[in-house]
């Protein structure tokens, strides 16, 4: 099929970008979506021109580095995938498509489709871990028995890849689909209940100080979740800080 | 004679690794203060090791490629982490879990490392449960364990089909204490491009921040790598497309031996190839083997029908199908290690019996699974009688929860229900056995640097057993390299910190700086892609499953071809100082196109089949092993560390004789 891309291009934090047009050419439905970019990029170099900056690794869909925001949605027209996950056969032959990085303030582009998404990582050193040592002599695993149904319910939330799209989608760009699961992973095991009311209270606190937006209940990050994390989390946080707060 | 001393402690093989431990040197809490350490990597064996050295009271300094250290490719690990802790009360014991892993690895590897890997490898459990890693429980609320190839017992533990991903965020989220504290130096987006060796040790590398483009200087006292394997070198495998092997190969070329590169896992259940413009390969879990059946059809005219689509796979009878598996090795059947699923597989293809349109596919089966969950679950919940229908609803509930997101990412990568029809699988490079040489202290053949994980060469010998590389990463980072790089470190409390403005840091900076004005000059005419798929092909075709001494001598030829012509012809767009991925490419792809003639060497120095590498020459030829790979113990019982001499053609062979101390040496049968 042959396509007419609009891409966001930005040579990089302090330059103004701007939409640019491409065509590409021949492309097949079994095509990922990166592949296709791969064409796109191949075409550039070889016409000497700079290829499109974006953020992709493992190609697989667990990363989360891939983040791109295609038609308007983040991650494209397809439910619980990330970008990398998503094929050609979604589009149509003649068809435009719109690609642009994820837009938040909390996630200032760094160059065309990437984003710096280091305000990730501050949340996480705010309190997202288990104070413990490695040392080789905690206690045996099975020492503490763990209900299944919690257990499955905290590896649900830690499924989280943090690629961002919730943030990406969430028209306040809160980021409390993120922090939710990280903070519901931990509130679901008994390792993690000691340090509870500092990880949320921190956690929300450096939130807050990245610039996201607060959650208006509209839910889109729930849908745009490549992993299916469920806005349960943000109201068990909510919970979370709730009893920190009364402490 | 050989220079290589592998300081492997003296004593029976079940106290090395704690008498070692008793009579190491230590550095006080006061001194570690002052002792820096650089970590490169920040997958399973970086990560674990860098929060675990910053725990202790070390600076530490970590580097990784990626916008953060949770994305490092150990996360794509799908099915789960051996480990000897015998919850399951079938026999298993750290002798046994030890026994499995050097058999497994065809006896090419080390006794005394992977006997301390299989003592370690409980601990790593305790932590990691410890950490918060949300293990996959059984209803009693205790851990689950799954079985995988290659062993007789159940000692796998897993998080869904997610492990590695969940034990990446465990060290992940050690790291992130350690950087709230300020112990590590976090650096995101940066690129080790080399080693800086001050008075024969080394003690900085030159990095380049890939948002500016700007090239630092980072000293230490010590520098570990742990940048994973170099799979890429295939340009399609299932590793992550930043992967490389260019931290490795720049120690390498000061002075660090590099051992067994021909050692390559292919593992058996990926997705086929579909056409030119594929970037990667996905594997699907070894996991899968436990409940999925592979067969191709018995007949060929079977075979001509699926492909033109007259026939679907659901359409031939049981007596239509050929379990090649489970046929040629009943004692193991569909869990038999890698290599040999893996060249089974291709021997079928080669037949003529592949099942999809490039003759390259074999079908995974589940319906015998679901069908036999499907009952047992009818029983449990009192069905009389139940339906056909009713016992697949049930069934594929239970396939769904253990295997659920694997089910899924096949069906949006090849548009077909795995419920409803056998999956297409086939053989793809997945992991590398090869890698740095290191001594038993993790030490690589330059003092103070040290190689752990997929980059070094240690534990897995010829062929790695599944849910093994995660317990190495795991175990290098968290209990081993704590330990031996304090012993080496000892030496350093008064040293003070290592200046970077020696000459030293001068000439290094200097090689990297010119190879990226190379680079950025260069006005060639073809893009790093082609030089990299061009390179990727050969090694497929002549380096890949089977090789042989024709193939080998060609390769290598073609290989050193392809190199003279990527450093005329490269054409690298953008500025350098400026985030530029093709630039980042270039210098990885250089990379690629030496060792790659390195490995082509290995293979055909090493005239026997062992593990994943098997030469055509060596095989069985009659008995009941007819075909099987011939290993040879008596000519090639030692591990190969090259030394770097310029060109890779000419390399000078080290040899590290292998001693089987505590297990007896024979062919590995799993028939």
């Amino acid at each position: 099929m042959n396509l007419t891309l609009k891409i966001w291009r930005q040579k990089d934090s302090n330059t103004k970008g701007q939409m640019v047009d491409y065509k590409v050419t021949d492309i097949s439905e079994h095509m990922s979506f990166l592949e296709m970019m791969d064409v796109l990029n191949e075409q550039l170099v070889n016409s000497g021109e700079e290829p499109v900056a974006f953020d992709h690794d493992c190609r697989e869909g667990i990363c989360g580095m891939c983040s791109m925001y295609i038609n308007g949605e983040a991650h494209g027209p397809d439910r619980g995938i990330t970008t990398c996950q998503l094929h050609m056969r979604m589009f149509k032959d003649g068809d435009t498509i719109t690609i642009e990085p994820w837009r938040a303030k909390a996630f200032p582009v760094i160059k065309d489709l990437v984003v710096d998404r280091t305000a990730f990582e501050r949340i996480q050193q705010a309190g997202g871990y288990i104070s413990v040592n490695t040392s080789g002599n905690t206690q045996d695993a099975n020492a503490i028995p763990i209900s299944k149904h919690a257990a499955d319910e905290a590896m649900d939330a830690a499924a989280c890849i943090g690629c961002g799209a919730c943030v990406a989608t969430c028209k306040n760009s809160s980021a409390m689909l993120f922090v939710g699961a990280k903070v519901s992973q931990y509130a679901l095991l008994p390792q993690g209940q000691i340090e509870a009311a500092d990880r949320v209270r921190n956690m929300v606190e450096q939130m807050d100080a990245e610039g996201f937006g607060n959650c208006t209940n509209t839910g889109a990050c729930e849908v745009e979740c490549p992993k299916g994390i469920s806005l349960d989390t943000i109201a068990r946080m909510n919970r979370e800080l709730m009893k920190a707060n009364l402490k | 004679m050989s220079v290589l001393n592998s300081k492997v402690p003296k004593g029976p093989i079940k106290d090395k690794w704690t008498t070692y431990k008793d009579k190491i040197n230590l550095v006080n809490p006061a001194n570690k203060r002052h002792i820096d350490i650089i970590v490169v990597g920040t997958g399973l064996a970086g990560g674990s090791a860098a929060a675990t050295l910053a725990e202790l009271g070390y600076n530490v300094k970590a580097f990784c490629y990626q916008d953060s250290p949770r994305r490092a490719h150990s996360i794509a690990a799908q099915g789960g982490i051996n480990a000897a802790k015998n919850y399951q009360g079938d026999g298993d014991s750290t002798y046994r879990l030890f026994y499995d892993t050097v058999k497994g690895g065809d006896y090419r590897s080390r006794e005394a490392n992977v006997y301390r890997l299989a003592e370690v490898s409980t601990n790593i459990i305790d932590q990691c449960v410890a950490q918060g890693v949300p293990f996959a429980r059984d209803y009693g609320g205790l851990l689950d364990n799954r079985s995988f190839g290659g062993v007789l017992v159940s000692r796998t533990f897993y998080a869904k089909g997610q492990t590695g991903q969940q034990l990446l965020l465990g060290a992940y989220s050690a790291m992130n204490r350690q950087i709230a504290r300020g112990k590590i130096q976090m650096y995101n987006r940066h690129e080790m491009l080399d080693v800086v060796k001050v008075d024969g040790k080394a003690r900085g590398i030159i990095a380049r921040d890939l948002i500016t483009g700007k090239i630092e200087r980072h000293s230490a006292h010590a520098v570990v790598i742990a940048s994973g394997g170099y799979g890429n070198v295939y340009f399609l495998s299932t590793n992550a497309m930043g992967s490389n092997a260019t931290a490795a190969w720049k120690i390498h070329k000061k002075g660090a031996f590099f051992a067994n590169p021909c050692y390559t896992q292919i593992h058996p259940t990926c997705i086929p190839r579909s056409g030119d413009y594929q970037s990667k390969l996905t594997l699907m879990s070894e996991s899968l083997r436990n409940d999925g059946r592979i067969w191709v059809p018995k007949n060929m005219d079977d075979v001509m029908a699926i492909r033109e689509g007259r026939k679907k796979p659901t359409d031939l009878s049981e007596d239509e199908r050929d379990y090649y598996l489970e046929r040629r090795y009943p004692a193991f059947g569909n869990l038999v290690p890698r290599d040999v699923a893996s060249r089974a597989a291709k021997e079928r293809c080669d037949a003529g019996y592949g099942v999809n349109a490039t003759g390259e596919a074999v079908y995974l089966d589940f319906a015998a699974a679901i069908e036999r969950y499907g009952k047992e679950q009818a029983k449990i919940h009192h069905i009389e009688n139940p339906s056909k229908a009713k016992i697949t609803e049930l069934g594929e509930a239970i396939v769904e929860a253990k295997y659920g997101n694997l089910f899924q990412m096949y069906e949006k990568i090849v548009d077909q229900n795995p419920y409803k029809t056998p999956m297409m699988i086939y053989p793809a490079v997945h992991y590398t056995m090869g890698g740095v040489w290191v001594d038993y202290n993790l030490m690589t053949t330059i003092p103070g640097c040290y190689c752990i994980g997929e980059a070094n060469f240690s534990d897995h010998g010829a062929n790695r057993l599944g849910a093994s590389a995660l317990m190495q990463g795991l175990a290098d980072g968290y209990f081993v390299l704590p330990y031996t790089i304090g012993d080496y470190l000892s030496d350093d409390i008064r040293t003070g910190p290592i200046p970077t403005d020696s000459k030293e840091f001068d000439d290094v900076e200097k090689e990297v700086k010119d190879r990226i004005d190379f680079f950025m000059n260069n006005k060639g005419t073809k893009s790093v892609d082609y030089f990299h798929k061009k390179l990727g092909g050969i090694m497929w075709d002549k380096v890949g499953m089977s090789r042989n001494a024709t193939g080998l001598k060609e390769a290598m030829v073609e290989i050193k071809a392809i190199r003279e012509e990527f450093w005329k012809e490269v054409k690298v767009p953008g500025g350098a100082n400026e985030m530029n991925p093709e630039l980042e490419k270039a210098g990885r792809v250089a990379d690629f196109l030496e060792l790659g003639e390195l490995f082509a060497k290995d293979a055909l120095t090493r005239e026997e089949s062992c593990g994943g590498h098997f030469r055509e020459e060596s095989a069985e030829e009659d008995g009941p092993q007819k075909g099987e790979a011939k290993r040879n113990d008596k000519d090639f019982a030692f591990v190969s560390a090259w030394e770097y001499k310029g060109e890779p053609a000419d390399a000078v062979l080290h040899k590290e004789e292998l001693e089987f101390k505590d297990i007896e040496l024979k062919q590995r049968s799993y028939k």
